[in-house]
C-alpha cells in the first residue's frame, strides 16, 4: 500500500449513493430510435458513412473521422437508418448536432465478430483494436484512448493508475460496474499494460465503496495481475479528479501546461477497461455504458446498461418515471460538474456516466439574487488547485480577463467546491465559465481578425507596388518616346543606330517590368 | 421543459451570510455579558441602542440605493457591526453619540463604497476613531467596575444618563481613566511601573474587571475558531505581534513598559484580534497574507499604545493595515497547483 498524500482543499459531500444501488445493474430494453451524435469524444468531427435507408447491424461503423484524435461511432443494435440531421445533444449549450438516427428492428442482430489472435498482438495491434472500437475514456473527458496510449506509450509510463474513485455524489454506474464486472475491469487493466509496461499500477477506489473494493480484490487473487495494487483513498470531493487523483497516490503535482504522461503516469477509468477488455476479447465495439439515474425526482433511481444512442426518456420510463412531472430538470453528470440538459429527449453519449433527475423548483443556486463576496475567502480554503477565486471572482466581474487570467483562471477545473461553501451563494464557477468562453471567443476572433488584417495589409502591399511598377514602366515609355523623338532627328543620319536603340529601350522596359 | 439554464454546481449550500453572522454574535455573548456584569448594564443599552440604529440606516441607504431591503437587513451584518461598534463605546454613552457614530459607520464605513463586501475600512471602526477625534470628552469618560467602585448605575439610571435625563456631574465619582491611560500617563509622568500599579483599578494581570472582560473575549474567539467562522491565522499573528514587541521592550526596561500580559489583556486586543481584524471584507485573504496582516497590527497596537497619542491602538492598528490590504493580498499568492 504506498503512502497516500493530500491535495488542498475538497469538501466532504452527502454521497447519496445509496439510492441508486438499491436494485442492481439492469440492462436497458431497446427503445424504438436510437440518436447517435457524429461526435461523442473530443476531437475532431466524424463522417457519417452510412445513408439513409440504410440497414445496419450491431457493430457496424456508422461514422468515423480521418484525424488521429478522433473515435469512430458504431450502431447499437440493427436496424435501418433513418435520418442523418440535426438533434438536441448533450451540451451545456442546449444547441443541437448531426446525429444518425436508427429505427430499432428490434432484432439486434450482430456483425459477425472476428476475433484477433490476442497472444501474438503487440502493443501496436492491441492499440489499432481499441481505436477501430471507438473507445473513449469514460470517467467523463472522453478522451480517444488509443492516441493517448500512443503517447503515453512514447513517453515512457511508470505507474497506471486505473480510476475507480467516482467521487462526486449521486453518481454510482462504476462502483455498479465493478461490482458486476470486476474480472473484465482487471483483464483491461492487464491489456493497458501490456501496451505501457508500466512499472506498477494502481487501482484507487474512494473507501465508501465497500463492495466495489471486495469485487475487485476477489477478482485480482485469480486475475494473475502483477506489480498492481489495489488501493482505498479517502472520501473526499473532488478525488477522482485525475490531477487530485496522481496528487493523492504519488504526492506529485502535474506541471502546468503539461499532462500526466509527461511525469510517467497514465490515468484510466474503469469503465475504460471494461470496454477494452470486451473490444479485444469479443469484437465488440463502445456501442453501450453503464447509466446511472438518481435524484430526488426520479421514481426507481438504479444502474442501466444502456445503449449508446438511447433518449433519456426511454430511461426515464424504465426508472419508473418522474415522481413529480410538472417540471423535471435534467443534468447530465454529477451534481457538481455536471449540466443541463434542454430536455429528456436528448440520447445517452459515451460521455453520460449519470443523469440527475432534479425538479427545477428544487434546484439550488436558482439564477437571480446572490449576495455580494465578503472575501471570507472559503472559496480558498477548499480549492484543490490552490487558486483564489474570490479574488477571480472580482477580477471577472470587473470583466478585468487579463488580470483574471494572472489569477490562473484557465487552472480552475470547474470542480464547484467553491460554489458550494460560498456563504454569499454566489455561483462562482458559473462566473469563470462566461469568463473562460469569452476569453477562449475573443481569441478567436483575435485569431480571425489577424488573419483579416494580414490579407488586407499584404493587398494593400501588392496594389502599390502594382501601381508602382506601372508608373515606373510609364516612365520608362515616355522617356524611350522622348528619346525616340530626339532620335528621328538625329536617326535620319544613321537609321541602323536609331533600330538598335529602340530594341535596347524595349528591351529595358521589358526587364524593368519583370523585375 | 427545462426553462432555466442553471450551470453546476446543483447542491444546496452549505454557508450562508446569516449563520456566520449568527456565529460571531454567539460568540460576542460571554464577553458582552461580562462586560454588563462587571460594569452595569450600560453597555447593552449602548448595543441596543446602536443595533436600532444601525437598521435605520441601513433600510434608509438601501432603500436610496433601490437594493432589496429585507434581504440584506435579515443577514444580520448591521447587527454584528453595530454591537462592534457599541462594544468600543465608554460604557455610558449618550444617545446621540450612539447615533452620530452608527451612521459613520454604515454610511460612510459602509454604503459609499457600495455596501457589504466592498468597503475597504472595518466600518466599525471607522465610526469609532469619528467619535474619537471629533468628541474626546464624551470618548474618554469610563466608568469603574463595581469592584472598585462598589456601585453601578442601575439599568434606569444608564437608560436615564443616555438620553440626557440627568446631570452627567452626579457621576463622576465613579468614572475614571482606564487602566491603559493610567499607565501611558504616569509612564509620561516618569512613574515607575510597580507604582502606577499600586492603583486600585488594577487587577491580577491588567485592568480590574477588564482583565476578565479579555478572557471572555478569547472563548467567544475560540468558539469562532472550533466553528471555522474564522481561520486562526490573524488572531495568532495579531497577538504574536503585540506579545513579541511588548516582550522586548519589557525586558529591556520593566519599570518603563507594561508586561506583555498587561498589554494582552488590557483593551482591545482580545476582542481585537478575534472579531475585528478578522472581518473578512476588511482584512487579507490569503493564508500568508492573513499572517502578515495580524502581526502588522499587533505591532502597530502596541506602537500607538507606547509612543501614540492615543491609550489603545486598535482601531488606528485595523484601519492603517486595512490600507495594506491590497498590497499584502496581491504579494501573498500562494503557489496554484502546478506552478513551480
Amino acid at each position: 500500500m504506498p503512502k497516500l498524500h493530500h491535495f488542498p482543499g475538497g469538501i466532504k459531500l452527502a454521497g447519496h449513493k445509496s439510492e441508486s444501488l438499491v436494485q442492481g445493474l439492469q440492462q436497458a430494453s431497446l427503445p424504438r430510435q436510437l440518436f447517435l451524435p457524429l461526435k461523442q469524444h473530443i476531437g475532431e468531427y466524424n463522417k457519417p458513412l452510412v445513408d439513409v435507408g440504410e440497414r445496419v447491424l450491431q457493430g457496424h461503423v456508422i461514422a468515423a473521422g480521418s484525424s488521429l484524435i478522433c473515435a469512430a461511432v458504431h450502431a447499437p443494435t440493427s436496424g435501418v437508418i433513418s435520418a442523418i440531421g440535426n438533434f438536441p445533444v448533450a451540451h451545456p449549450s442546449g444547441q443541437s448536432d448531426t446525429c444518425i438516427v436508427i429505427d430499432v428492428d428490434g432484432k439486434d442482430e450482430a456483425a459477425v465478430p472476428v476475433l484477433p489472435d490476442l497472444q501474438q498482438a503487440d502493443a501496436q495491434r492491441l492499440s489499432e483494436l481499441i481505436c477501430r472500437a471507438g473507445i473513449v475514456g469514460l470517467g467523463g473527458a472522453v478522451f480517444p484512448t488509443s492516441p493517448k496510449l500512443s503517447r503515453g506509450k512514447a513517453q515512457g509510463i511508470d505507474m497506471l493508475i486505473i480510476n475507480g474513485v467516482e467521487c462526486e455524489p449521486y453518481i454510482t454506474c462504476d462502483d455498479s460496474l465493478m461490482r458486476n464486472y470486476a474480472a473484465e475491469v482487471l483483464r483491461g487493466t492487464g491489456y493497458l499494460q501490456r501496451i505501457l509496461r508500466p512499472q506498477g499500477t494502481v487501482i484507487a477506489i474512494e473507501d465508501n465503496k465497500p463492495e466495489a473494493i471486495a469485487k475487485i480484490t476477489a477478482a485480482f487473487a485469480q486475475s494473475g495481475l502483477t506489480d498492481t495494487e489495489i488501493v482505498a483513498i479517502p472520501t473526499i470531493y473532488p478525488s477522482g479528479g485525475e490531477k487530485q487523483l496522481i496528487q493523492i497516490l504519488t504526492g506529485k503535482e502535474v506541471p502546468h501546461g503539461q499532462l500526466a504522461f509527461d511525469i510517467g503516469l497514465f490515468c484510466q477509468n474503469v469503465g475504460t477497461c471494461v470496454a477494452i477488455t470486451r473490444a479485444l476479447e469479443q469484437d465488440q465495439p463502445l456501442i453501450s455504458r453503464v447509466v446511472t439515474i438518481s435524484g430526488d425526482n426520479i421514481r426507481q433511481p438504479g444502474n442501466w446498461e444502456v445503449r449508446l444512442g438511447t433518449p433519456i426518456r426511454h430511461l426515464i420510463e424504465l426508472a419508473g418515471g418522474y415522481l413529480h412531472s410538472d417540471s423535471p430538470h435534467l443534468v447530465m453528470g454529477g451534481p457538481m460538474m455536471g449540466f443541463s440538459l434542454s430536455g429528456d429527449q436528448v440520447p445517452i453519449v459515451k460521455a453520460s456516466n449519470n443523469i440527475l433527475v432534479m425538479r427545477e423548483q428544487t434546484i439550488p443556486h436558482s439564477p437571480g439574487y446572490h449576495d455580494e463576496c465578503i472575501r471570507c475567502s472559503k472559496c480558498t480554503e477548499v480549492c484543490p488547485a490552490s487558486l483564489l477565486p474570490q479574488q477571480l471572482y472580482w477580477h471577472v466581474r470587473a470583466r478585468a480577463y487579463d488580470r483574471a487570467e494572472e489569477f490562473h483562471l484557465f487552472d480552475c477545473i470547474e470542480c464547484g467546491c467553491c460554489s458550494a461553501v460560498c456563504p454569499s451563494t454566489i455561483p462562482l464557477v458559473q462566473y469563470y465559465r462566461a469568463a473562460k468562453s469569452d476569453i477562449r471567443a475573443a481569441q478567436t476572433a483575435q485569431v480571425k481578425s489577424d488573419h483579416a488584417r494580414i490579407r488586407f495589409e499584404s493587398r494593400e502591399r501588392r496594389l502599390l507596388l502594382k501601381k508602382q511598377q506601372e508608373d515606373e514602366r510609364r516612365r520608362l515609355k515616355r522617356e524611350a518616346l522622348q528619346k525616340k523623338k530626339a532620335g528621328s532627328t538625329a536617326s535620319s543620319a544613321d537609321p541602323v543606330q536609331a533600330a538598335l536603340e529602340r530594341v535596347k529601350a524595349r528591351k529595358q522596359i521589358a526587364q524593368e517590368e519583370s523585375t | 421543459m427545462s426553462s432555466v439554464f442553471v450551470s453546476s454546481p446543483y447542491v444546496a449550500p452549505v454557508n450562508s451570510l446569516q449563520r456566520l453572522m449568527i456565529q460571531v454574535i454567539i460568540a460576542l455573548l460571554p464577553g458582552t455579558l461580562t462586560y454588563a456584569w462587571l460594569f452595569g448594564p450600560g453597555v447593552l443599552i449602548n448595543i441596543a441602542l446602536a443595533c436600532v440604529f444601525a437598521l435605520m440606516f441601513e433600510a434608509a441607504v438601501l432603500k436610496l440605493r433601490d437594493k432589496p431591503v429585507m434581504v440584506h437587513l435579515t443577514d444580520l451584518s448591521a447587527i454584528v457591526a453595530a454591537w462592534l461598534f457599541a462594544l468600543c463605546l465608554p460604557m455610558h454613552s449618550p444617545w446621540w453619540l450612539v447615533l452620530v457614530g452608527i451612521g459613520f459607520t454604515m454610511i460612510a464605513g459602509k454604503h459609499v463604497y457600495g455596501g457589504l463586501g466592498f468597503n475597504p475600512f472595518n466600518p466599525a471602526m471607522v465610526g469609532y476613531v469619528v467619535l474619537l477625534i471629533s468628541f474626546p470628552r464624551e470618548m474618554t469618560t469610563w466608568y469603574l467596575p463595581a469592584s472598585v467602585s462598589g456601585a453601578t448605575l442601575s439599568f434606569s439610571e444608564a437608560l436615564a444618563y443616555s438620553f440626557g435625563g440627568v446631570d452627567i456631574q452626579q457621576w463622576d465619582a465613579l468614572s475614571s481613566a482606564t487602566p491603559l491611560d493610567q499607565v501611558k500617563t504616569g509612564i509620561g509622568q516618569q512613574i515607575a511601573i510597580s507604582d502606577i500599579r499600586l492603583s486600585p483599578v488594577f487587577g491580577q494581570f491588567a485592568g480590574k474587571g477588564w482583565e476578565w472582560i479579555s478572557f471572555a473575549w478569547l472563548i467567544g474567539g475560540l468558539w469562532l475558531l472550533l466553528t471555522r467562522t474564522i481561520r486562526w491565522h490573524i488572531p495568532v499573528a495579531l497577538l504574536l505581534g503585540v506579545v513579541s514587541m511588548a516582550t522586548v521592550f519589557y525586558l529591556l526596561d520593566m519599570e518603563s513598559y507594561a508586561s506583555p500580559l498587561f498589554h494582552l489583556l488590557s483593551g482591545a486586543v482580545i476582542i481585537g484580534a478575534f472579531f475585528i481584524a478578522t472581518d473578512p471584507v476588511t482584512a487579507a485573504t490569503t493564508d500568508r497574507g492573513r499572517l502578515v496582516y495580524g502581526l502588522m497590527i499587533g505591532c502597530l497596537i502596541y506602537v500607538i499604545r507606547v509612543w501614540g497619542g492615543y491609550p489603545d491602538g486598535v482601531a488606528f492598528a485595523v484601519l492603517l493595515a486595512n490600507m495594506c490590504v491590497p498590497f499584502i493580498d496581491y504579494y501573498t499568492q500562494p503557489r496554484v497547483y502546478g506552478e513551480k
